[in-house]
């Protein structure tokens, strides 16, 4: 099979193809298939939402091969990759914590007992260097988009939007509602790793006064 | 005066913008940083060749010329990109060519009459600190050096081979209307007869930068949805330099070095690497068909 046909492998320019999942964790366990595979050619591993871009040197046959790597792969057992734990301390006073909690139905406390208990893995990034979008939100905080997003969000928010939850790396307009604000350093072009997070890793947020 | 040599030129005028460009710094967007880097990279290895550098030495991107640089050192400089007037203390220089500069000698570009970017390399290459493997400023993540400034001293590094003359080339003469040559795909299935509505004439508008070239045409048409898509929301997928991203409005937004990596519109058509240079000289008026081959 070319790299690039049929209804889930589609052709993306001469050195690419785009992988279409059928939810998150497909397009997780798809990325770290590839990416353990440790192959020097592959130039770009680009998670989105519910699909995978592979790029690569090396043109047809090295897209061939992934092609056959990730369809044989039992992508409900992905490998286990060197994901790292991430812990982000957060003091919850953000912007939209009290709409938050009314719109969950809940109080304050139970909103920030919600979003600290649970577990996220970050599925892709995006929007800025840094930017990593969480997976594994709890139902009652999945709420939409501000109305009209703000010009100007500080660094080190924390947010939530549809299904995701995130950190703002630098200060940017932003339309996620803000539980909270952390001082972790997201993104330093600088440093040995520049990005806290990257797909795959595990992150929990743990509420400091 | 020093009593060790440094090597450095002093940008006593930028221009309209004038980046550090070298070939970027692919393999982060999965991180969330754009390639970034040389938009008409074969410009820029060019000139890197005819001062004698490594062609992924980092060198000046200027926009719309009207860069004037110092030299602080002895070194050998070179300008490619479109046809413009190059002087050394004000007299005719030339482009495509190895030039040298003594100390205190001022090489200056006009503006050039056809295309956007010209490139300088300077002999040993810029030496400013890399970011994430790369000197290349990115106007969109802000990641890099800033932009130049009047008056600033830019290290060079040192002088590593010898300036190759022998390929010296004619300046090639950007044309008023580009034939580009694209893959159609990934998300070609969103739209009517894509291959006929890219082919038609579009138009570089004025808002296009390093991050992408937005196009518009004279007639007010644009790329048509099929009928079931048109309310549909695509989840955010990765994006490529070339990618031909095309929002509700059916207007296309060609990516180019500086693109976000991830993306919630379809994108109907990838460009050709080799086409992506003749964009990258593309200036607000251009004419651009797009032809779909493969």
């Amino acid at each position: 099979m070319p790299p690039g046909s049929g209804p889930r492998w589609r052709r993306y320019g001469t050195d690419a193809v785009l992988l279409d999942c059928a939810s998150l964790a497909e397009a997780v366990a798809a990325r770290a298939t590839v990416a353990a595979a440790g192959r020097d050619d592959v130039v770009e591993l680009v998670p989105g939402a519910r699909s995978l871009l592979i790029q690569v040197r090396g043109g047809e046959r090295a897209l061939t091969e992934i092609r056959e790597l990730v369809e044989s792969a039992d992508l409900a057992h992905p490998p286990a990759t060197e994901a790292r734990e991430v812990v982000l301390d957060v003091r919850y006073d953000g912007a939209d914590l009290d709409e938050v909690a009314r719109t969950a139905g809940l109080d304050v406390a139970e909103v920030v007992a919600l979003h600290t208990g649970a577990e996220y893995t970050v599925a892709f990034t995006g929007f800025a260097p840094g930017f990593g979008y969480l997976t594994g939100l709890p139902e009652p905080l999945r709420q939409p988009r501000l109305a009209t997003p703000r010009t100007r969000v500080p660094a080190g928010s924390v947010g939530v939007a549809g299904e995701f939850t995130g950190v703002y790396p630098r200060s940017s307009p932003g339309g996620w509602r803000l539980l909270g604000r952390t001082d972790a350093v997201l993104f330093d072009p600088r440093a040995e790793r520049p990005a806290l997070l990257a797909p795959g890793d595990r992150v929990r947020f743990r509420s400091v006064e | 005066m020093n009593r060790r040599i440094e090597r450095r030129i002093e940008i006593v005028e930028p221009g309209p913008a004038a980046l550090v460009q070298d070939l970027g710094r692919p393999g982060h967007a999965h991180l969330g940083v754009p390639p970034s880097g040389a938009l008409d990279q074969p410009a820029l290895r060019l000139a890197n060749r005819l001062v004698g550098n490594p062609e992924p030495a980092a060198g000046v991107e200027a926009l719309l010329g009207g860069l004037r640089v110092r030299a602080h050192t002895s070194c050998t400089v070179a300008v490619t990109g479109p046809p413009v007037a190059v002087t050394v203390d004000g007299r005719p220089a030339g482009t495509h060519l190895p030039v040298h500069l003594r100390p205190g000698q001022t090489l200056a570009l006009g503006t050039p009459e056809v295309g956007l970017r010209c490139y300088l390399a300077v002999s040993g290459g810029l030496a400013v600190e890399p970011e994430l493997g790369s000197r290349s400023r990115d106007v969109l993540s802000e990641i890099g050096p800033p932009p130049l400034r009047p008056g600033q001293l830019v290290d060079l590094g040192p002088p590593a081979g010898i300036p190759a003359g022998a390929d010296a080339l004619a300046p090639a003469r950007p044309p008023a209307e580009l034939t580009v040559p694209v893959l159609l795909g990934p998300r070609d299935d969103w739209f009517v007869d894509p291959a006929a509505d890219l082919a038609g004439y579009w138009e570089v508008t004025a808002e296009s930068n390093r991050v992408g070239l937005r196009l518009t045409r004279p007639d007010g048409s644009a790329l048509r949805r099929r009928p079931e898509r048109v309310d549909t929301e695509l989840p955010s997928e990765g994006l490529l330099t070339g990618a031909i991203q095309v929002p509700p409005s059916g207007l296309p937004v060609v990516f180019l070095a500086d693109h976000p990596t991830t993306g919630g519109y379809p994108v109907v058509a990838v460009v050709r690497p080799d086409a992506l240079a003749a964009l990258a000289q593309a200036r607000p008026g251009t004419g651009v068909r797009f032809r779909a081959v493969g």
